[in-house]
Order: structure tokens, then C-alpha cells, then sequence
């Protein structure tokens, strides 16, 4: 465990000691709940229908891929004119591209990501590395499926997909939310045992808490 | 280069020199002797500048071979110095006073191919990958698909076809 991550005795400004833990004290340790949908269906249409129209996508590019995403900022395919944009936050972002191979050393900064976005969240998986692998087949260092770690909602397909593929994947995604079967992040939370346990299996160096936002 | 070779080998047991380019080569020495080569080459002969620090693994000779690859800015020439070191219980010493960035490259060394390099700075800490078990990965008798298959989930269904056939079938269907 990292030494920043350990019990220790602090002094505070006035003089007095405290203990702090930080793996307690940093973060929160509830797991993530199941969230219901509203209580008439008529407001849950409605509400996906806002969900759908403002796709705030969280800027980590995780792979390679992430280089497609950037021509889609600019006005030759001007995702913004569709209510896409990019955030720099997690907190400030509904929906995670993972754009690319996913190594499990960025694997771990990815699930602490998904993690603290603000649900309802959806996945999108680029690129065929987040499929099966892809050129990174028989890597020591690359998970092969993504589905496993994070829920995912819709795959890209493509070695790299174009800009224009990727916004037909936000067309598509912007159908399923609509449809109300973006429940990634409920997903998420029945089956939180499930993910955590598969996380663990590729991430020998756990320091942090199972869920933390 | 002939000439710098020349020279150097009255100072040290230098091996055969291996031009790659006019201003590309490369020269063996012995590992006792590698600090007094490098820090002439450095303060006397114009090498300032540590390019890069790699290895290569020589599985059935049973060593490693260190690159230390040098740059003379001033006449642009590169020069590279390799090591043989022996693969079992692989211990360098750290040039890390002689050039502060080669503390990266050993600690990178240290993590992809298991040489030890005592003495360096941050050496023991994970560099690229973290929690790792096994062999180091760049070890040649390192099995990446085998580890592949063990430890990460595959998604069934996954075919490998050898492009000429393919391409060979899908353009002249009828033809065998």
C-alpha cells in the first residue's frame, strides 16, 4: 500500500494531533444502490428523454482511440450540434467512452472514474480492444473484455472506428437511453460483487476503497 | 568513428566496432570497465548526452546485453556502448551519478527485464506496471499469450485467419 495511503498521526495548525485513515476518512464506503425510476411512466419517458438530448461525455482518453474523439469537438463534425459535449470532470460527465485498449494500470484509474460519475452513467466501448482484445489479443498488460470490469451499453466497432462511426454509436446510444435500457449504472450496483470481484482478479495492487465518489 | 575507436581502444579492451551509419556506431566492452568508459566519452571525448539505456535478452547465450547509446552534439555522431552481462542473478552497476535521467531507464530495466541496479535512485518502486507477480515480462522466457489466456477473461468466438488466404478467398471465390 502506497505510504500517502496508511494510518498516521497528523498535527494540525493549533497544535493538536489527530489520527488520520485515509482510505476511511478520504472517501465514501456506501456501495452503489439501485436507483428506481420515477413513479409514472409518462415522467420516466420524460426524463430519458432530457437524459438522451444532453450526453456530457467524460474526457479520458483511455487508448488510442481517444484521437477520434477529437476531430468530433471541432466544426468539421461538430458533435456539440447533437447536445454531445466533453467535460473534464467525472462528476460533471453522464457518459464514459473508453476509447481504446485498456491497460489494468489505467483500468484502475477508469473504474475510480466511472465510479464517481454522477448516475444515471453509460459506457461506451471503442474500438475492437475493448471487444475481444484486438491487436492486443495476446498482451500481458491489456484486459480483453470490457464488459467484464465496467457495465457497457453499446460497443463501436473498428480498428479505429471514423469520427463518423462514433456519431452514429451517440445516435444509437441516445435510442437505447431513450428507450429507457441505458441502466448501466443500476446494472452496476446488482451486480456489484460480480464486478468487484472480476476488477480484483486484474488488479493485484488494490489501494483503494471498493467504491469510492 | 574509426579514429574515436582507435583511441579509445589504447585506453580501454574495447570490442570490434560496428558502424551502422557514418555517424551511428557501436562497441563492446567489458563490465568492470564500462564507468571509466563512459565517463571519458563523457567529459573527454564530447558524449554528453545519454540517448537511451536498453537490454536485450539473449535467452540461450544466457545474457543480457545492455545498450548504452551516446550523443556527441557537437560533431552529431551517436555512439553505443554494449554490455554482456550474465542472465543469472542480473546485477549492473548504476550510472545514475554520471547521468541523472539513466536512473529512469534502470528503474524500467529493473521492472521489464529483472536487472538489478543497487544503489539507484527509486529503483525498488513500480515504474510502468503495478502489483506485478510474475517473470519480468520482457524476458524472452516469458510466455505473454499463456499469461493472456490465464489470467484475463476471453470473449469466446475469436477466429485468427492468415491474411493471404483470406484475402485470397474473398477476392477468387471459386478458385482453390
Amino acid at each position: 500500500m502506497k505510504e500517502e495511503l496508511k494510518i498516521r498521526v497528523v498535527k494540525g495548525p493549533d497544535g493538536v494531533e489527530f489520527e488520520v485513515e485515509p482510505l476511511r476518512d478520504y472517501y465514501c464506503e456506501a456501495a452503489p444502490t439501485v436507483m428506481p425510476g420515477a413513479y409514472i411512466k409518462i415522467v420516466e419517458d420524460m426524463f430519458n428523454w432530457a437524459r438522451s438530448e444532453s450526453i456530457w461525455i467524460l474526457g479520458f482518453g483511455t487508448g488510442c482511440g481517444a484521437i477520434e474523439m477529437r476531430p468530433l469537438m471541432t466544426p468539421r463534425f461538430d458533435a456539440y450540434r447533437y447536445g454531445v459535449q466533453w467535460r473534464p470532470t467525472p462528476r460533471q460527465a453522464n457518459l464514459f467512452v473508453i476509447s481504446g485498449y485498456l491497460s489494468t494500470k489505467t483500468l484502475k484509474r477508469a473504474i475510480r472514474a466511472y465510479e464517481q460519475m454522477q448516475s444515471p452513467k453509460y459506457v461506451i466501448g471503442l474500438g475492437s480492444c475493448t471487444i475481444n482484445g484486438g491487436m492486443y489479443w495476446d498482451s500481458y498488460n491489456t484486459i480483453k473484455r470490457l464488459d467484464d470490469y465496467l457495465p457497457v451499453d453499446l460497443y463501436i466497432a473498428g480498428c479505429m472506428p471514423r469520427p463518423e462511426a462514433l456519431l452514429a454509436g451517440f445516435m444509437d446510444m441516445k435510442k437505447l437511453i431513450r428507450a429507457g435500457r441505458g441502466e448501466g449504472a443500476n446494472l452496476y450496483a446488482e451486480n456489484f460483487e460480480w464486478y468487484k470481484a472480476n476488477q480484483k482478479r486484474v488488479i493485484h495492487d488494490w489501494d483503494m476503497p471498493d467504491y469510492n465518489w | 568513428m574509426r579514429e574515436l575507436h582507435t583511441r579509445l581502444a589504447k585506453l580501454f579492451p574495447l570490442g570490434e566496432l560496428t558502424e551502422q551509419r557514418t555517424n551511428l556506431a557501436f562497441v563492446s566492452v567489458p563490465q568492470e570497465h564500462l564507468r571509466s568508459l563512459l565517463l571519458h566519452l563523457r567529459d573527454r571525448e564530447g558524449f554528453t548526452h545519454l540517448v537511451l539505456l536498453t537490454a536485450v535478452d539473449w535467452l540461450e547465450e544466457g545474457q543480457f546485453q545492455l545498450t548504452y547509446l551516446l550523443s556527441n552534439r557537437g560533431k552529431a555522431c551517436d555512439l553505443g556502448v554494449r554490455v554482456m552481462i550474465p542472465r543469472d542473478g542480473a546485477t549492473m552497476q548504476s550510472i545514475h551519478e554520471l547521468w541523472p535521467t539513466a536512473a529512469t531507464y534502470q528503474r524500467e530495466l529493473r521492472e521489464m527485464f529483472g536487472i538489478a541496479f543497487p544503489g539507484s535512485p527509486r529503483v525498488e518502486e513500480d515504474f510502468i506496471l503495478e502489483g506485478w507477480r510474475d517473470i519480468p515480462p520482457y524476458r524472452r522466457d516469458f510466455d505473454t499469450l499463456k499469461f493472456a489466456v490465464e489470467n484475463y477473461s476471453q470473449r469466446p468466438g475469436r477466429e485468427t485467419h492468415d491474411p493471404a488466404t483470406h484475402m485470397k478467398q474473398q477476392l477468387y471465390p471459386g478458385e482453390t
